[in-house]
Formats: structure tokens, sequence, C-alpha cells
């Protein structure tokens, strides 16, 4: 027997080189840029003065930590971080729980009428925002909700999406896991909170942080249904600064840097639970 | 422990009848195992018997309560998956202590509980992992863990180890059985693998189609199968079947087999229960010796090998007897070619008369 010497494919084997991974490389690259960019600059502006705004170099002159303690020294930008902050954790904790429920039930319960529910909860998905907006504006006019904090949260608290989401994870949960639990003397809500809820903890940090950067980072119904600038949130006291005097691009960008901490600890904080399949461990294989 | 009773059972899915009104008393401690082709109805039986799927007739009992209307957790059953079911995101502890998660039982003891279960079962060590650390075996034992920890009435098993590889198969199934030699408890047992039907059950359910067809010890059911399905289910390799008619011969009745020389005497009185001629001989390989002496009256075939498969005790000898194949057996030793031509003989009393047409057992000849 005859040892073979190592190809030269072979020994390329630890860089491999081909034309399909360039293209890919090249493509996620630009794809990188292009979202980075806007970050970048947006951090670039907030260390410069209101001189440097329009001077489109990446690094500032004579960067300056100025504009946030500008910022932070301003009550309303605290007050007004609190406000998205309370707005959005309600509404997130909200949808994690009425969304999964009712997608649970859509699921794992065979009852008169389910598919016709499902069918009516996803054809809200067909309705744009700007045509729920009157409604939801005579809603919380009429029953006194205009300017609460209520009134901002109120028309996100369930949406049809995050149901529609946890309804498809709930489906790949086996039933097993749930007949296990009942013959094991468990009621229907026990079950859903204790067995069914952590075996879809992806899916559910999946809507945590989508509707928490949604809410976080909304602007029209909050901005329709406040009137008081104590019950600013986050967005719409920003874009304040654009209006007030002159355009301070600079401090508005400074208040948008701020803006993406609570995002980015929500996404450092959950992303490990989308990536690790729970799920399957207790099952055969 | 528990008797369970059940009284024409139903089970219908639309208009489709699962379960077609079955009858059967398991009792105090008993190890019965229901065992069939996949949607003969047993494990539909099975998940009626633990309150999982709703009843369409007849009565469930246990210990003499019926409770076609109680809840699952109002049974006092305990059930065992077919994958385990045991959750992902709980250690091997918690796992078996979710079995008296609704218990009113204080801490300690409860921790006693799960610690004594454990050690049963050879878990004890593994009490801090979690599931998906554990092999398929050690998994399938914090199920039935999960299950005994609460003392219930009676266990229920749904093909438990059909996802096991077979070594740790006949593993399980050994521990199983010793599992109920020593609590006593009352098991119901589903399974589609004649082999852990006849290893491991004091009585065999055999289903078909939604039909108990009999009902029996393992030997009883080896022994003296009722008709062909059952013939064929139990015992491996599949009873060997030979179409024949019964002819009058010499003043005796003789069932002759089909396409060859081959006759056997039947007693009048069997040939007169048969629904018309055509019957079929029944043989199981072990009972068709390749290279046995000729005794008096011995049931003898000839024919070409064409495959053999040594197990080592024995050998599987697969003949062609005049364009009819069957399976006969050899001594480990004695190993056939390929081609070559033998006789195989079946000693008195070790065949089979079926009707063909109502597939009933006739008798032993």
């Amino acid at each position: 027997m005859t040892t073979a010497p190592l190809s030269a494919h072979g020994a390329r084997r630890g860089f491999p080189v081909r034309p399909g991974r360039i293209i890919t490389w090249t493509l996620l690259f630009l794809g990188g840029l292009v979202m980075v960019t806007p970050i970048l600059f947006m951090l670039s502006t907030s260390l410069k003065d209101a001189s440097q705004v329009y001077d489109l170099r990446l690094i500032p002159e004579a960067p300056s930590l100025d504009n946030y303690v500008t910022v932070l020294s301003d009550g309303r930008f605290l007050r007004w971080f609190i406000n998205s902050l309370i707005v959005a954790v309600c509404v997130t904790l909200s949808n994690v729980f009425f969304d999964s429920l009712v997608g649970y039930t859509l699921a794992k319960f065979n009852f008169r009428g389910r598919y016709l529910v499902f069918i009516a909860i996803l054809s809200t998905l067909m309705i744009p925002t700007e045509m729920l907006v009157i409604p939801w504006y005579l809603m919380a006019s009429n029953f006194g909700w205009i300017d609460t904090y209520w009134g901002i949260m109120f028309p996100g608290m369930m949406t049809a999406f995050g149901t529609f989401l946890m309804k498809q994870f709930f489906e790949t949960v086996p039933d097993e896991f749930l007949e296990a639990a009942r013959v094991d003397g468990l009621n229907e809500f026990t079950i859903w909170w204790r067995v069914a809820m952590p075996l879809v903890t992806p899916a559910l940090s999946a809507l945590a942080i989508f509707t928490f950067l949604g809410n976080w980072t909304a602007f029209f119904w909050p901005l329709i249904v406040t009137n008081s600038r104590d019950l600013y949130t986050l967005p719409v006291g920003l874009s304040s600064f654009a209006v007030e005097q002159a355009i301070q691009w600079e401090m508005i960008m400074t208040g948008a840097s701020l803006a993406t901490i609570p995002t980015l600890i929500v996404f450092l904080l959950l992303q490990r639970y989308i990536v690790r399949g729970v799920m399957l461990a207790g099952l055969k294989g | 422990m528990a008797n369970i009773a059940l009284n024409g059972l139903v089970k219908k899915y639309g208009s489709t009848t699962a379960v077609h009104g079955i009858d059967l008393q398991v009792k105090d401690g008993e190890f019965v195992v229901l065992v069939g082709p996949s949607g003969c109805g047993k494990s539909t039986t099975l998940r009626m018997i633990a309150g999982l799927e709703d009843i369409s007739g007849g009565t469930i009992t246990i210990d003499g309560r019926v409770v076609n209307e109680a809840e699952p957790k109002d049974r006092n059953i305990a059930m065992v998956f077919q994958n385990y079911a045991i959750y992902p995101h709980m250690s091997v502890a918690q796992n078996i202590g979710f079995g008296l998660y609704t218990s009113k039982l204080p801490e300690h003891e409860k921790k006693k509980r799960i610690e004594e279960t454990a050690k049963i079962l050879g878990l004890e060590k593994l009490l801090d992992r979690r599931p998906s650390q554990l092999s398929g075996g050690q998994r399938q034992r914090v199920a039935i863990g999960r299950a005994m920890v609460r003392n219930p009435a009676a266990f229920l098993f749904d093909e438990p180890l059909s996802n096991l590889d077979a070594q740790l198969r006949t593993q399980m199934r050994l521990e199983i059985k010793k599992l109920h030699q020593r609590l006593g408890t009352t098991i119901v047992f589903v399974t589609h693998d004649q082999v852990e039907a006849m290893t491991m059950a004091d009585r065999i359910v055999v289903m078909r189609d939604g039909h108990i067809l009999q009902v029996g010890t393992p030997m009883e059911l080896y022994e003296n199968p009722q008709d062909i399905f059952t013939a064929r289910f139990i015992g491996s390799p599949t009873m060997n079947l030979l179409p024949a008619h019964l002819a009058e011969k010499a003043g005796r009745t003789v069932a002759e087999i089909d396409g060859l020389e081959a006759s056997v005497a039947v007693p009048a009185d069997y040939a007169k229960a048969a629904s018309g001629s055509e019957v079929f001989v029944g043989v199981r390989p072990h009972d068709l010796v390749v290279g046995a002496e000729a005794g008096e009256g011995s049931f003898a075939l000839s024919g070409a090998v064409s495959v053999v498969e040594p197990l080592g005790p024995e050998t599987l000898v697969h003949l062609d007897v005049g364009g009819t194949s069957i399976i006969a057996s050899a001594p480990g030793k004695v190993i056939p070619q390929a081609g070559q031509r033998v006789t195989v003989h079946a000693t008195p009393g070790s065949l089979y008369l079926f009707d063909k047409k109502t597939e009933r057992a006739l008798c032993r000849l």
C-alpha cells in the first residue's frame, strides 16, 4: 500500500477560495457597510459641535462629549427616555403574554371556529396603520385615553403578527409534552406556562425583540395621542429638537445614539435564546 | 394497583371507526400488552384509558369506577410516551419531580421520593443533568421515573422502546419487566413488536383494524392461534402457510397441499367445520427441521435451498417448494448450501389447519 502525496487541492483545504464565496463575502460586506455607515455617522455627529455638523468626515476634528452632557443634563430627555421605556416594556410584556396565550390556544386546542378566528386575526395584518389611526383616536378620545400612557400603549398590547408567530411555533411543540403534563395533573394554564412556554423560548425572544424595537422607535401614534411634552416618547421628543428653533442635528444624533443603548441591551440579552435549539433535546434522537 | 375494564369501547373519528366496541379485563397487577400493526387501534385504546381521547361509546372502568368523563389527572394513572416527553428545560431531578407537581406532599418528602425513584432506575448520579446530556436509554428511564414517582394505580406505556436501538431495547425490556415484578403495578403496554409482547406480557391482546382478535398468555397465542393473522403475527420468523384443499382419500379426509405431492390427514369433524374445501396448512419454521429423521406420521417437504441465514444456535433455511417459498430451520452447525435439495420434516401435532375463507383456525394436525 502506498501513501499518496498531499494534492495541491488538499494543501489548500484550510483556505478554500472559491469564486462563489468571494461573491458572497463581497455582497455581505457591502450590505454590512450600508447598514453600519449611518450608525457610524450618527455616532460621529454626536461627537461634533454645531459648526462641524455638515463636515462629512467620519472622524471629528475635535471630538467632544459636550453634546452628551447637554442632552443628559436636560431633564426632558430623561423623562422621554423613561416614557419610552415604560411603553416599550409594558407592550412587550403584554405581547409576550397575550400573543403566546392566543397562539397556543389556536395551535393546540380543537374547537369550533378555530380556523375562522385565526383568519380574522390574520386579516387585521392587511389593514395599514394609517387607516387604523382614526378609529384608534376616536376610541381613545371616547374613553378619555388621550395623553395617557394607556392611550399610547393600547393599540399594540396584542398583535396579529405576534399571535401568528407564536401559533406557528407552538405547532412544533409535540403534543406528548402537553399530554404528559395533563396526565401528571396540571391544569391547562399551568401546562401552557410551565411546559409549553419554556419550549418556545427562541420564538418568545424574537417576539420580545421585535415588539420592543417596534415600540421603542414608534413615532406616528405617540405623536398623535400625546399632547403634553411630559408624555412624549423618545422619538417624538427627539423630533422636537428639529422644530423648536433651528434643526439641532448634533443633539438629535446624540439623543439617537443614547436611544440605541436599550435596544442593544435587549438584543444582547435575548439573542442567545434565538439561536439555541432548546426544544429538541427532550425528544428522540 | 388497579383493575381496568373496557366494555364495548368505541372510538370514532367522524365517519371512521378506529375502535369497534372492544371488551377487555385487565386484572390487578397484571402486565397486559396490546399488540398489532400500525393503525389497529392499540394506541387509541391506550389514550382512551389515559383520558387523552374522548370515547365514542362503551365504558372504561378503573378500580370499579367508571371514568368515561374523568380528566386524566383524576384517573390515578401514569403514562410513558414513545418520544419520552421529558422536558428539555428541566434537570433529571426536576423532570422526575414534575410528576409530583400537584402533589400536596411536603418538600422533603418529595425530595425523598425523587431520590428513591432515581435509585431504583440507576439515575442517582444523573439528577443534575439536562435531558440533552443523557443517552436514549437514560432518557427513557427518566420518563419512567416521572411516572413511577407518583405511585399510580396503573402504568400505561405507549411504544416506549421503539426509538431505542436493538441492544438497548433488549436491556430496557428486561428492566421494565423487572420493575413490574418489583412494583407489582398494573401495566398496559402498547407495541407493534411481537418480541416485546412475547417477552414481557402476562397476557397479550392481539388487535387488528380496531378489533381484538385474541387475548391470551404468550404461549397460548403461540401454540393455539385462533386465526391466520395471530398465527403469523406471533412468532418469529413468521408461520409458513401452504395453500391446500380438503379431499377424500382412501376413506379418510386429507388436506392436499396445492401443487405438491404432500398431504396431511384431517379429523373428519374439523373438516366438516370448514366453510369450503380451500384451507391453509400452517407450520412454524422452528417445527420444520432440515435433516430431522422421518418419524411415523411426520410431515415432509422437499425443495431447493434459496437462501440461508445462519444465526449461530440455528440456521434459517429458505426453501423453494414447488414454487412456494417457505422457511425451515436447521441446527446451528448444519448449514446447507444455496441450490442444494433438502427434505424437511415436521412432527405430528405441529401443523395447523386454517379455513381460507374465514381465516379461522380449524385444528392442530
